[in-house]
């Protein structure tokens, strides 16, 4: 089997699940996912924002299968997704998630977010320094 | 304990089985929570049980089953069986 130098982790995210914990948990849900620059990134009607949010998480989610989340979870405001002014978004990681990614030679890391009929999707791919097989030491991903 | 993670788990966790069909080791996951749901699921478990779930119990295997959830409320301590 040849080694393949790339990751790829992929999610997609049910937009009324957004808008009912939006409206379910307020603050408590939009505060414990994401990070201040997402929130004020994903404004608008609540339709709307949660349109974002929900390609967001779908982004947080692709990003956890990609590094492999047997081993614990990263919290998920440790990945964020960064809108430049420019209007194009870019994955940023911190903490635990960091140390993953630098762990199994994750990086850098490419994003794509999109949403349509109700369903947010994101797919984030990563060159990998170890190939396809990952060190010994590091269980596979779940899913 | 079990009964009121049930009922919460069938308000929030968007099964697609009804909950009375599941045992409390069934895998929630396999019956339809997505990992969005399981999100929704932790608040309100929080909300009922009037806990915190700290960084550390946030994982996946947490929220797989009635029976993990009451094993992590128990291991937060300060909850009433």
């Amino acid at each position: 089997m040849t080694n393949t130098p790339i990751a790829v982790g992929v999610d997609f995210v049910d937009i009324a699940g957004v808008v009912r914990s939006v409206q379910r948990f307020g603050d408590r849900y939009l505060h414990r996912v994401f990070t201040e620059h997402e929130i004020a990134s994903c404004q608008g009607p609540l339709p709307v924002a949660a349109a974002s949010l929900a390609a967001r998480f779908a982004a947080k989610e692709a990003t956890l299968k990609l590094l492999g989340r047997t081993r614990g979870r990263p919290d998920w405001r440790s990945i964020e997704v960064v809108r430049l002014p420019t209007g194009v978004c870019r994955l940023r990681l911190r903490g635990a998630a960091a140390r993953l990614a630098l762990e199994q030679g994750l990086g850098p890391f490419a994003l794509s977010m999109t949403y349509e009929a109700g369903m947010a999707a994101a797919v984030v791919v990563s060159g990998s320094a170890y190939g396809w097989h990952r060190p010994m030491t590091m269980e596979s991903q779940d899913s | 304990m079990k009964e009121r993670i049930r009922t919460v788990v069938s308000e929030h966790a968007r099964l697609s089985v009804p909950i009375e069909e599941l045992g409390d080791e069934s895998d929630l996951f396999q019956a339809g929570m997505t990992s969005h749901a399981s999100v929704s699921l932790m608040l309100a478990i929080e909300e009922a049980f009037e806990v915190e779930f700290p960084e550390a119990l946030i994982r996946r295997s947490t929220f797989q089953s009635v029976t993990s959830i009451e094993h992590a409320l128990l291991e937060l301590g300060g909850v009433a069986a």
